[in-house]
């Protein structure tokens, strides 16, 4: 029996732990990354390796502790590094004396028999084909299933009204969805969690802004990674929306219907025509597609070093120049505080809160912005 | 009518390719305009407009653009992607046209033709191609020129396989390397992106230092293409970069070649790939304790004393062991 560990982004680690539980394998469940993890993580680490490597390491080393001997995660083909992850480290882990069974899955299309394989070897319980996909298919409704409930705390935490209830409204949600097994007790329990957290006391005339956050997938996923910064901006008054989910259900069902039939891609593709890996474009894409949709403010978060979002950050101020829409930029390291953060987040929100009162009692609406490609 | 001037900033891939690009130019009838050596009043500008988690190289490529802006009908900025059908280069190359046409106000048009081999076999020519078609060249004179500027590369690269350092090569293409008078008796490989080993303000003059130290220097560039291309790294994939996987593909070599007496990885502050490939390095320089190991790092804030003081501790630390491990036997 293996002895599995995973990285932890967000809660879709609820998934992940019955996926592999189904599957016949022990779990030895990630912490939630604390200032010790990072610590560990930073002792090991390269230096200028991004966050998300030295979390991770952190994460591993927490978790090899506990007595892990597995580490099941994902690959990549580039060109953004942390597709060479997995690789670094296990090196780093073999050079600490650590021996451990990386379990890596690589774009099925690349080396697909290597990638049946792998999903061979995690079939501890030998499953029978239409076993394993019906557990596939039950821990997928329970990432969308969390990933749902999130999205919605992030409308009904500006509007409420004591400071509070939605986080723990929220919490209690999460049990919810996390305890439920079946396929039906999954739905049932996202609706009794969504009746939960839209049961929380709102005050609907409050004057809020809308913000959408872009940037790495990894820092934008894991809360302890950011700071809670989606918790932060919806106690100061701001709908956030992401532009990730790990489910990435949001790009594929509504934005084609409210930007025109406009994708990311189609969107980047005046500022920025190459794929650079990693999230680069998207975060150019998504802050064009936002400010379409009339939102107040963008905000992109990325660890420090990261080449794809320095690319993008280069390329954000002409965006925001060119489609009237303020784009705020965090790179997140290990020195990163919460409080000088939220002094920029506090800053920011003002700002925005303040053009919109004023255009609203010049009696405008904001006007429709017309972007310009290379005037 | 007055020739055209096409502009080709002296940073990045200029010191791999401004021959082949220069010659190609030329061949069309077009004049190239380079910006020179980086000083220090060119790093500043670009230190001012990059932005501020950019590498220094960035920093430094758009301080050369703003240098030759006003200078030029056409910057030459190409999206250099793969080159090789096996590795890319650095998402900040292959983002760089557009970070430059995105952030620096009043510039000339831009050629930034995409080049990726994997594409097709006649990709490469398909892009020069393009190039000389925007500038009102036929296809004839396109081929011409770029075969004359493949066999100038062609002399340019066994120059810097022989160990000419760049300038050299480009001032004098068919002079064998010069000798610096001193006989060296150490040999140091000198490992690193070829615009931060090769720019001498940017790394603040290593290889002259080393030279003056009585160093002989190996570069990637001295180590055969062929030993290179057969060495493994021991990690499941290749490094996806391909500077980064030729750096530590001749590290692996050195180290086990064993002929250098020490290596230095010259890497660059913030630098993602470099994160990755100095880890590496260290790593394998733990397997051979016999060869000493050193990483300097360089930013926007390298200074003479500092370097000099760490070049010459290190080569005193190499030379005593040196002298001393016949006595140790």
């Amino acid at each position: 029996m293996f002895k599995v560990t995973f990285p932890r982004m967000g809660q879709s680690y609820l998934a992940f732990q019955m996926l592999m539980n189904d599957l016949g394998n022990e779990v030895i469940l990630p912490a939630r990354p604390s200032k010790k993890t990072l610590d560990l993580g930073v002792q090991y680490s390269p230096e200028f390796a991004c966050l998300p490597l030295k979390i991770l390491l952190g994460t591993y080393l927490e978790a090899i502790a506990a007595g892990a001997d597995t580490v099941v995660t994902s690959g990549g083909v580039g060109p953004c590094r942390a597709g060479l992850y997995a690789g670094l480290h296990e090196k780093i882990l073999a050079d600490l004396g650590h021996r451990m069974r990386m379990i890596v899955f690589e774009p099925p299309r690349l080396r697909p028999l290597e990638f049946l394989r792998q999903l061979r070897l995690l079939n501890q319980a030998r499953l029978s084909l239409r076993a394993y996909w019906e557990v596939i298919k039950r821990s997928w409704s329970k990432v969308r299933a969390l990933d749902n409930i999130e999205k919605l705390s992030h409308h009904i935490r500006p509007f409420e009204l004591k400071r509070g209830d939605t986080n723990r409204a929220y919490a209690r949600a999460v049990t919810m969805v996390g305890e439920a097994y079946s396929a039906d007790a999954i739905q049932d329990a996202e609706r009794a969690a969504g009746e939960l957290l839209r049961a929380v006391p709102q005050d609907p005339t409050r004057l809020t802004v809308k913000v959408g956050i872009v940037g790495e997938i990894y820092v934008l996923l894991e809360p302890a990674a950011n700071l809670e910064m989606e918790e932060t901006l919806g106690h100061l008054g701001v709908e956030v929306e992401r532009s990730m989910f790990l489910t990435g259900w949001t790009r594929d069902n509504t934005w084609t219907e409210t930007t025109h039939g406009l994708t990311v891609k189609d969107a980047a593709i005046p500022y920025l025509p190459e794929l650079i890996g990693g999230h680069g474009r998207d975060s150019v894409g998504h802050t064009v597609l936002y400010a379409q949709r009339g939102f107040d403010g963008v905000i992109q978060l990325a660890p420090f070093s990261c080449i794809p979002e320095i690319v993008a950050r280069t390329i954000l101020p002409r965006v925001s120049r060119d489609w009237n829409i303020p784009v705020l930029t965090f790179f997140l390291d290990e020195q990163t505080a919460k409080a000088g953060m939220t002094t920029r987040l506090e800053a920011f929100v003002d700002l925005m809160k303040r053009k919109k009162e004023t255009l609203r009692n010049m009696g405008t609406t904001q006007t429709q912005p017309q972007g310009r490609y290379f005037a | 009518m007055a020739k055209i001037r096409v502009g080709i900033p002296g940073a990045l891939m200029y010191y791999l390719y401004f021959p082949l690009w220069q010659t190609f130019f030329n061949e069309l009838g077009i004049d190239v305009v380079t910006s020179g050596r980086t000083t220090k009043e060119l790093l500043d500008h670009g230190v001012r407009e990059a932005l501020a988690d950019a590498c220094v190289p960035i920093k430094v490529f758009f301080g050369h653009v703003m240098a030759l802006k006003d200078k030029v009908d056409f910057l030459f900025i190409p999206r250099v992607v793969c080159l090789n059908r096996l590795t890319v280069y650095c998402p900040k190359f292959l983002g760089l046209p557009d970070m430059i046409r995105h952030s620096l106000p009043g510039l000339p048009p831009i050629i930034d033709e995409r080049m990726d081999v994997r594409t097709g076999r006649t990709a490469l020519f398909g892009a020069y191609r393009h190039i000389g078609s925007c500038l009102g060249c036929n296809l004839v004179q396109v081929a011409r020129s770029l075969s004359r500027a493949r066999r100038v590369q062609g002399r340019y690269h066994r120059l810097l396989q022989d160990g000419c350092l760049p300038r050299e090569a480009m001032a004098s293409p068919r002079n064998a390397p010069m000798s610096h008078g001193q006989v060296p008796d150490l040999t140091f490989g000198v490992l690193g992106y070829p615009y931060a080993v090769y720019d001498d303000f940017l790394n603040a003059g290593l290889l002259e230092k080393l030279h003056r130290l009585k160093v002989k220097v190996l570069t990637a560039d001295n180590v055969p293409p062929k030993r290179l291309a057969g060495q493994s790294y021991g990690l499941p994939k290749r490094l996806f970069w391909t500077f980064s996987d030729q750096v530590l593909r001749a590290a692996h070599c050195l180290f086990e070649e064993g002929k250098v007496d020490g290596i230095i990885h010259v890497s660059v502050f913030g630098c993602g790939p470099d994160s990755i490939t100095d880890k590496m390095m260290e790593l394998k320089a733990k397997l051979h304790r016999g060869i000493p190991f050193m990483t300097v790092m360089i930013d926007e804030h390298t200074g003479e004393a500092g370097l000099t003081t760490r070049l010459e501790a290190f080569t005193d630390m190499v030379r005593r062991r040196k002298e001393a491990a016949p006595c140790l036997k």
